[in-house]
Formats: C-alpha cells, structure tokens, sequence
C-alpha cells in the first residue's frame, strides 16, 4: 500500500476512534481562534460602523489601510508581533510569548482588517435610501446607524465567519508566537507542520482532515442559516 | 385651519437651482398635487417639507408656526417613489415606526392591522416584505406611513411603476387618508391629479407657475406652460 | 398572543445582540484574566536544538521532571542552536540546551549566561546512500571529507548541509575547514544543497538525493527506525566527531533577563546532572533502536570508565579549563562540588592510562 492511503486509513482510524492527541490539538485551535476573532469583534464591528455611516477627513485612505492590510502574509505579522511581545520588547510585561493568549493576540491584528472591510463593505451596500426611510418614520440619529446595521446583519456575520476561517487556517502567528508547545500551544496548522517534518504522515492527514472539515462545515452552516431571506 | 405651507422656500445644488422662491400652501383634509415635468423640484419640495432635506433659503410653517427639519421630521412622514422595504416581515415594516417610539404593544398590533387594511393587505402580516410584488410593496410603504398617524403625509409619484389594480387601491387610500390629514402628493399623472386633489400646483423649474383648483387648472390654466405641459408638449 | 406576534421578530435580533454580548464579555474578561493573573504554575521555557527535540527526548524528559516537581510545566522551543541562542538572548527561553560550545562561549561571555553544565554526549556520524559513491565507509572523518569533496566536484557526490546556523552545521563547517576547506565557498558549488531546516528534514532531503550529510547519532538512528530514510552509517569514530550537549541559564541580572524564570532554570538543570536525570540520558531509546541516543556524561565522570573519552570532551567542550569558569558561575551552590579528579591533558600525548596517572601534572580539580 503506498503511502498515502496507508495516511488517508490511518487518518480515518485516528478521527474515528477519537484518538485524544488529535482532539485535544482541534480544541484547542478551535478555542483560540474563537476568542481571537470574538475579541477582534469588538473594536472592528464599531470601526467598520464609523466608516460606513459617518464621514471624516482621511476616511478613503483608512479604508484603503484595511483593504490592503487583508491579506497581510501571517509570517511578516507573526515576526513584527513577536519582536513586540518579547520580553525584552515593549510589551514584554505581559509575557505572552509562548502561551495561547499571545496567538490569540496575533490573530485578533490579523483578522481586524477582515473583519473591518468586509462589514463596512455589507454596511455600505445596505440601499442607501434606507436611512431616509429609517428618518421619515420617526429614527433618530443611532436609531437610524441600528436600522442600518439590522439589514447589514449578515454581511457582517459573513464577515465573521471569514475571519475566523482565516485565524483557523494560518500558520505564520500560531508558529511564531505560540512555538509550537505541546498541550500549551499547539494548534492543528503547527501540529500539521511539526508532523509532516518528522514524517508522521497518517497523523498529519488526520489533523488536515478535521482542519478542512471544520472549516468546510462552518461555511456550509452559515450559508444554510442564510437561505431563507 | 390647519396647514403646511412655505415662504420663499428655495435649494439650490451647487450650480443647479432646484427650488425658486416656492409659496405654497396644502391645507389639511386636503389632498394638494404638485405637478410638474421630470426634474421640475418635486421631489426636492417633497423632502424639504419632509424635514430630510434643508432648504438653501425660506421658511416652513406648520399651523402658522415656523419649524425646522427636526419638527417637520416628527410632523410629517414621507413615501417615496421607489419603496425601500426592510428585511423582514410586513408586520415588522409597518411596525417600525411605531415601536420606535415604544407604544404598547396591543396598540401597535391594532395600528399595524388598521393601515394595512386600508391598502387592501389584511392578513399579510407574517409575509416576507422583501418577497412581495412591487405593486404589494408600495402598498405596504404607505400603509407604513398611515400608521404613525402623523399630521402630514407626503407621497411622491406614488403609483409611478404600478398597474392600474394597485394604482386603484393606492389612490383609495390616499383619498381615504386625506380626511384627517394634510396630504400632499406629487405626480406627473394628469388624470390622477384631477381625480385625487382638491388643489393643483404646477411647479416649473423649481417654481410654481400655476395654482388653481382642478377644474380650472386643467380646462382653462392661465400660464403657457402650463398648457403645454397638459398637452405633454412641455419640455424641461 | 397578540403579545407574542409583536414581540417575535425585535426580540429575535435582540437576543442574538444580547448573547453576542455576553459572550463577548465573557471572552474579554477570560482573556484580561489569564493575561493579567500570575500562572499557577510555574513556567519554565527551554529553549533547545532540534535534534534533541526530534527524537521525542524531551517528552520523556518533561514528563519526569513535571513528574518530579508538580509546580513547573516546561516548554521546549526547538530551534537551530543560533536561534536557540537568540531567543535566550532576548530573555524570551529562560534558558538553553545546546550543543555549540563555541556560541556557548560567546553567550557566556557576552553576560547572557550563568551556571553552564555539560549534561550529555554522542557522537555525530556521516550518513550516505549505501552505494557510496564517495568510497568514504570507515574512512576517518578528515579523509570522508576530502573524498566527499573531490566526487562532488567529479559530479559523483551530493552533500546536504543543515544550513541553519545549527550546533551540528557549525560542526559541520568546522570539519570543512579542518581539511582546509571553507564552507562558504563550498555553499555555491551545486553539489553542496543547504537544507535550512532541522535534522530529520536534513536526512530526509539527503535521502531522496542520495547525498551525504553529518548528523547526529540519535536524529538519525529515529529515523532510519522509522523508515523516514534508508541512508547509512558510514563514518561514526573519530575525536573530531564528538557531540556534547550542554545546559546554561539566563543570566538574571543580564536588563533583557529580569523575567526570566532562573530558579526554574536552576531547577532543571541541577535535574539534569541528577542522577535521575542522567538515567534517563542513558535509558531513552535502547527499547526502540538497541542502543541508548545520548550518553550522560556526569556518569561518565563519577565512573571514570573512559578517560580518554573524558579528555577529548574536555578539550573540545571546555571554556577556560572548566565547564564553567567562576566567573560564570551564579548562585549555583552544589552544582560544582563533585569531588571526580579530572586529569587536565595540556598537551595530547598519546600514553598509556597508566603512564597518565602518574604524570606529575596532573592536577585534582572541583569539577
């Protein structure tokens, strides 16, 4: 048998048999880059409100910024975010080095610019008469920035789901700023890259398989959710 | 009497003079038309009135009382050409101004319920809006308007894309509102101005160039253009 | 009813924001928690060299030693020895575990490094395709490499190189150049491929270009177990292939080192020489491959059962004439007090073990 069916079998074996390194190792993926595109919610979602329903001197080139910052490879960030939160950096009173919460800052800077520009993208494409609508019925001024963001509700979800993704799939941060520790900070795109070094091929099909797999159900789930509209 | 009228009202948009020195004046439980050809300042009139537009120059007056955009807002509701319907039920469109303002909500359901009946839409509660057919939508955005019960109801080239079956059920309700309204419509559809109103207005490159009850206006109007505009030989 | 019908749709969207919410603070407050709060227990971060790592050494040695002190939970970056080096430099590893007495020196004396121990040895051996194009099996290790040399340039030969700044590609450069060799010429001939990747990554590139390579005992004997490659030993003996592997902690008084975990760090390594720790040194992988993958060589001292051994450690791997001259040496109560006699060869002379006992200058030191 050559090898990669001997991987693909294997692989099935290890996810069948819910083989508890491979769990632990998705859980733990699945953890950080949750909470990593959770807490990036927080200042993108009012970001992208700001520059889709007010105006302000520099506004174009803020959204060109984060246009340009999406696709920002993870390598270079997880380098500039490591030279930050080294200790012997400026934020190395925090020593997130080496812990999960320090990938999960990198990914937070890595998925704000998804998050930030496609939700003022959606935002943007709500019918621009709507805000008139929204005033002629009674709205105030935040009543109106609500209606706005209701219709938008899910391009902007959309735009979550799109940064999540791209938190799960990377490699450059969780490497550089996680270092790969086991039960610590190994995820499954560091786990994939350490297995497959040290040729153990079966276990790196398992872990890409249940990457793919998350990944490929989320999008089908959301896209189900949204077809009634 | 109560009504809405403007003095010297005048826009202007950069290097276009939409509105000129408007006097009108659209008495409640009245239906006034503003008529006038495509890019006439209909529309402008409209939405100045409805507070969401500022005037370059003049004054509103709202029962002889000068008011701002911000009254005007909260006088007046206004139903656009081309409905924007939110995403969501009919019931949550028609509802929207209503509870933005928080009424309780057995009252809302009663309002909800009466202006729909009056577009002939009883029972379209729980459709989708966005669903719906054009002539359906347009029905639904009046009906929305109706239900605030607001002093002032503007309603621009309201049956403009509608066949006539919609058209009918628009026009009705528009009559019907008028009782205990002041109802100020614009429309390039001669034939429906001298159904619904009770005063004509011809507005011709931001200026009012006719008034006159409908009968005269249209048998014997005193300005040239507005007899030309009758026989749509009118140009810009 | 007429309740519900008119409340349905706000409160839908309004109880996704309010979860949304909720969650959110949740995940705020989890996140400022754990990264503001102390860690319960203490974190110690090794920084060390791959070909420790890729034999799954350091597993067993993590298990133990957390086994022994329940309080610490170890962390091993595994990375080039020049970057091991690196991320200890910038206070990032507390400390390391490496094997480049060389850059050991320098990171010792640039004031980075306290309290260096020699904890283990093994051998590097040359690894090629059993065909041998090179004729080099058995040969002594100059000789392999001149005669790698001159098939390579006869297009016989390929040599794969770790390319990475490594201890084992500083080895590597250093026996070039003991055959007059320069590596950094070497590196643009085309039969001289530089890898830039860790050991097994090394062996499996040589493998699939049937090309030699120097690796280290352990590295290759897991792979060639595992049937990652089929390349063979063919040179293993020689002074000039020793390996040893050392412990150094961060020097706390160093600015870029005061959040370094140094009782951590002298923790683990007074384990390291324990001997508990030197057991496991010499238990792990005789199970899977028949024969230890390192060899500790504080045994090796206590039993003296290989002097010559001992002495060519010692010239290759001492500083100044000890493992770790006084100057170096940081709060580290009994981590020197061994009371071995270590014979200090001045000058390679090759005597009888005899004969060397009774030299007049050999010396008895604290090792």
């Amino acid at each position: 048998m050559d090898p990669i069916t001997e991987g693909v079998i294997r692989a099935i074996n290890l996810i069948v048999t819910g083989d508890r390194e491979v769990f632990s190792i998705a859980a733990l993926s699945l953890y950080i880059s949750i909470c990593s595109t959770l807490l990036a919610c927080v200042w993108s979602i009012p970001v992208s409100a700001a520059l889709a329903l007010r105006s302000f001197l520099g506004k174009r080139t803020v959204k060109g910024l984060f246009n340009a910052l999406i696709g920002i490879p993870t390598v270079a960030l997880g380098l500039y975010m490591y030279l930050l939160l080294s200790r012997s950096g400026p934020l190395g009173y925090f020593q997130f080095l080496y812990t999960p919460n320090g990938i999960i800052i990198g990914q937070c800077i890595l998925v704000t610019p998804i998050i930030v520009s496609f939700s003022t993208s959606a935002l943007e494409s709500v019918d621009p008469d709507l805000r008139m609508l929204a005033r002629t019925l009674g709205a105030s001024g935040y009543q109106v920035d609500a209606a706005v963001l209701r219709e938008a509700f899910w391009g902007v979800t959309l735009a979550i789901v799109a940064a999540f993704n791209r938190a799960f799939a990377e490699l450059g941060v969780a490497m550089m700023l996680g270092g790969n520790i086991r039960n610590l900070t190994r995820v499954l795109t560091t786990a994939i890259a350490l297995e497959t070094a040290k040729g153990e091929i079966a276990l790196s099909i398992a872990l890409s398989f249940i990457l793919l797999g998350i990944v490929m159900s989320l999008s089908i789930a959301i896209n189900l959710a949204r077809r009634p509209s | 009497m109560s009504a809405i009228e403007t003095l010297g009202l005048s826009k202007r948009y950069d290097s276009l003079q939409a509105l000129d020195e408007v006097n009108v004046r659209a008495p409640s439980q009245q239906v006034t038309s503003v008529v006038g050809v495509n890019g006439s300042g209909k529309t402008t009139l409209l939405k100045i009135l409805a507070g969401l537009e500022l005037p370059s120059g003049g004054k509103v007056f709202v029962n002889r009382h000068e008011v701002g955009p911000d009254e005007l807002r909260a006088h007046c509701t206004m139903v656009f050409q081309k409905s924007v319907m939110f995403s969501g039920t009919v019931y949550d469109n028609v509802a929207y101004g209503l509870r933005l303002n928080r009424s309780g909500s057995g009252d809302v359901r009663e309002r909800v319920r009466s202006a729909l009946a009056l577009v002939n839409l009883e029972g379209f509660e729980k459709r989708k809006a966005r669903r719906l057919s054009s002539g359906e939508q347009q029905r639904v955005a009046l009906a929305r308007a109706l239900a605030l019960e607001r002093e002032v109801l503007l309603v621009d080239e309201p049956t403009a894309n509608l066949d006539p079956a919609n058209a009918m059920i628009i026009e009705r309700a528009i009559k019907e509102s008028a009782k205990s309204r002041i109802v100020v419509l614009s429309t390039h559809n001669l034939p429906q101005a001298r159904r619904l109103s009770d005063r004509v207005i011809h507005l011709y490159r931001g200026r009012v160039v006719e008034e006159a009850e409908p009968s005269r206006f249209f048998t014997s109007p005193s300005d040239e253009r507005t007899k030309l505009f009758i026989e749509g030989e009118l140009q810009y | 009813m007429s309740f519900m019908l008119s409340r349905s749709a706000l409160t839908k969207m309004q109880a996704v924001l309010v979860v949304a919410v909720i969650v959110i603070g949740v995940v705020v407050a989890a996140f400022a928690y754990t990264s503001l709060s102390p860690a319960p227990k203490a974190h110690l971060i090794v920084s060390t060299t791959t070909s420790l790592y890729e034999t799954g050494f350091l597993d067993v040695l993590k298990t133990n030693f957390e086994a022994k002190y329940p309080n610490m939970n170890v962390s091993f970056i595994s990375q080039g020895t020049g970057l091991a080096i690196q991320t200890a430099m910038r206070g990032d590893a507390d400390m390391i575990l490496v094997h480049d007495p060389a850059a050991e020196t320098k990171f010792l004396q640039g004031g980075y490094g306290v309290n260096r121990k020699i904890v283990a040895y093994n051998f590097f051996i040359i690894v090629g395709p059993s065909e041998d194009p090179a004729g080099i099996a058995g040969k002594s290790p100059s000789d392999a490499f001149k005669l790698i040399n001159s098939a390579g340039e006869s297009g016989n030969a390929i040599w794969v190189s770790r390319g990475d700044n490594s201890g084992t590609h500083t080895k590597e450069k250093s026996l070039w150049k003991s055959v007059g060799l320069n590596a950094t010429v070497l590196r643009t001939e085309s039969w001289y491929l530089e890898a830039g990747s860790g050991m097994t990554a090394t062996l499996k590139l040589a493998n699939e270009k049937r090309g030699y390579t120097l690796s280290d005992i352990g590295t290759y004997l897991m792979n060639f177990n595992n049937k990652n490659i089929d390349l063979v030993k063919l040179v293993e003996a020689g002074k000039s292939m020793l390996n040893v592997y050392s412990a150094i902690a961060d020097d706390p008084r160093n600015a870029n080192m005061t959040k370094s975990n140094f009782d951590g760090s002298m923790q683990f390594i007074k384990y390291l020489v324990s001997d508990e720790g030197q057991n496991l040194f010499d238990t792990y992988g005789v199970s899977s491959y028949g024969q230890a993958l390192f060899k500790p060589y504080i045994k090796l001292i206590q039993s003296q059962s290989d002097p010559t051994l001992i002495g060519w450690i010692q010239e290759y791997a001492f500083i100044g004439g000890s493992e770790c001259p006084p100057e170096y040496q940081y709060q580290a109560e009994g981590l020197y007090s061994t009371q071995a006699t270590v014979p200090i060869l001045v000058i390679s002379i090759p005597v009888g073990i005899e004969d060397r006992k009774m030299m007049p200058w050999t010396r008895s030191l604290k090792v």
